[in-house]
């Protein structure tokens, strides 16, 4: 992936502090922000109020990765998953801090702020949310 | 609306192409249809080029001049314009070229899919691909497209008990297509237990549940029906053509195991054909993982949701069976060049509506279905072909 600063400081509200929008339409919740809702359209245009989502939600699928990007490489085999979050969008990412044996859909994940990658050894780090399961 | 039939079909051998450049690869698909349809150059009116990411993979954009020039046509000057829809570019190439001789503004139109992956090295390739998720929502926290791939199987697994061995015998149907198919990239069968324990790639997904990197490249001559008469190639109508697209991460869809882009294309495509799924004789698919093709018949309607594993295991979709699937051995074994595959797949639904499909003839074919995927599902093109 090509890496550049602007792009991740550009969505560093979102990933740092898992900050989404609501439709003032019709409620629906957003992860990451849109700039309309898809459902009511021009009724949002200027109603997407921003949201600080709970971080709290349960995996409704996952797969290990064995075969990873290169950034990734040391981190093989690792948990990736989709999550839907209490206010109700669902988000990929990695799962942490698991039991292989409890690892499986249903199970309730938190977020957690962690370090995802790094621009060679000498680049950016680029931090965001990682999912860990809830004790 | 004019109704437009396929006149001319051309394919290279698909596979680790290591001695042919990314122009020789488009001159022999393009020559080759144009041979076969009997047109000259100077009645091509316009040409369509898919190809998802020759920037990445060969360092060339531009691809539409480049095309048009290395097939010999710089002097003519013919319109020449690139399409991209990650895996589903070539079909979509083909929906854009069906469309220009549809509403009348062209009569002749060359369509041509390529991809020259195996200038890069794998994890390059593997990269590339990637571009075809959201790269900043699904990419950048490490998840890889076989990945995607592998959690709408875990879903699938989950809601209705399809096994990794209805995924294996996706994978070993189709090496056994593959296996009759001279341009195919792996022209051998697979065992079960090959196709079981294979490396693992992105769990519950092996190395044998996923298509390969290929280079290739196809080309399909498309004609105005009421100027087939003017030319020698053997005509094979479209009667539907459907285009669909969804969010571009697999997080965002409303069901994680349903391709909406599938069903909206596909029905579009019916209703135009005014036929419905089980009037369908042959169909080509896109497995560019094998629970792709467990979807795909799902949301194309061969089958209900939940009931591809099953379809599979009953040997339905054999060559033999009662809606045969991916003859050609499919992306997993035809092998995946990403641009072209979309065209190579009306390359073979056109031999077998023409009875032109050798070993691997299905008797008495006479519609058939084409379905591209670009992504885990954001775009998708069904088109249906009827011999004449």
């Amino acid at each position: 992936m090509p890496k550049d600063v602007p792009r991740f400081w550009r969505e560093i509200q979102q990933r740092y502090n898992m900050m989404g929008n609501k439709c003032g339409s019709c409620d629906r919740v957003y992860f990451p922000p849109r700039e309309s809702c898809p459902y009511c359209r021009r009724e949002s245009m200027g109603k997407m109020e921003k949201i600080k989502l709970s971080g709290k939600g349960e995996i409704i699928t996952y797969t290990i990765i064995h075969v990873g990007p290169e950034e990734f490489e040391e981190q093989v085999p690792y948990p990736v998953a989709i999550i839907q979050l209490e206010e109700g969008p669902k988000i990929t990412a990695q799962i942490v801090d698991y039991n292989i044996d409890e690892l499986k859909i249903g199970m309730k994940v938190e977020s957690e702020f962690r370090k995802i990658q790094q621009d060679g050894s000498t680049g950016a780090i680029y931090y965001g949310y990682k999912f860990k399961p809830v004790k | 609306m004019r109704d437009v039939a396929v006149i001319g079909i051309g394919l290279t051998k698909f596979g680790e192409l290591w001695d042919q450049s990314f122009r020789q690869l488009t001159a022999e698909a393009g020559s080759k249809a144009i041979l076969d349809s009997g047109v000259g150059g100077k009645d091509i009116d316009a040409m369509y080029v898919g190809s998802m990411s020759s920037g990445r993979f060969v360092g060339q954009e531009h691809v539409g001049a480049l095309v048009a020039d290395a097939s010999g046509f710089s002097h003519l000057h013919i319109p020449s314009t690139r399409v991209e829809g990650a895996c589903a570019s070539g079909s979509l190439a083909l929906r854009e070229g069906y469309l220009s001789i549809a509403s009348g503004v062209n009569d002749v139109a060359v369509i041509g899919g390529i991809e020259k992956m195996n200038d890069v090295g794998g994890s390059a390739a593997t990269e590339t691909l990637a571009t075809a998720a959201d790269q900043e929502w699904e990419a950048f926290f490490g998840v890889t497209f076989p990945g995607l791939y592998a959690m709408i199987a875990k879903r699938h697994m989950h809601e209705f008990g399809t096994t990794k061995e209805d995924l294996a015998r996706v994978a070993v149907k189709n090496h056994q297509n593959g296996a009759k198919n001279p341009f195919a990239q792996y022209q051998k069968e697979i065992s079960m237990n090959t196709a079981l324990n294979a490396t693992p790639v992105a769990e519950p997904l092996g190395l044998m549940d996923c298509s390969p990197v290929t280079d290739g490249a196809a080309a399909v001559v498309l004609c105005a029906a009421d100027r087939i008469g003017d030319f020698s190639g053997k005509p094979v109508k479209i009667i539907g053509s459907g285009q669909a697209s969804d969010t571009l991460s697999l997080h965002g869809r409303r069901d994680i195991t349903t391709l909406d882009a599938s069903v909206h294309a596909g029905k579009m495509a019916y209703e135009q054909a005014h036929l419905k799924p089980s009037d369908i004789n042959i169909a080509e698919v896109h497995d560019c993982f094998t629970i792709a093709e467990i979807c795909a018949i799902e949301d194309l309607g061969f089958v209900k949701k939940g009931e591809g594993g099953k379809a599979v295991e009953n040997k339905i979709t054999t060559i033999d069976g009662s809606l045969p699937v991916n003859t050609s051995g499919g992306l997993k074994s035809k092998g995946h060049p990403v641009g072209a595959t979309g065209v190579a797949q009306i390359v073979e639904i056109t031999k077998q509506l023409r009875g032109e499909a050798d070993k691997r003839q299905v008797k008495d074919a006479r519609i058939g279905l084409a379905h591209n995927v670009g992504g885990s599902g954001a775009t998708c093109v069904v088109h249906i072909l009827e011999g004449m």
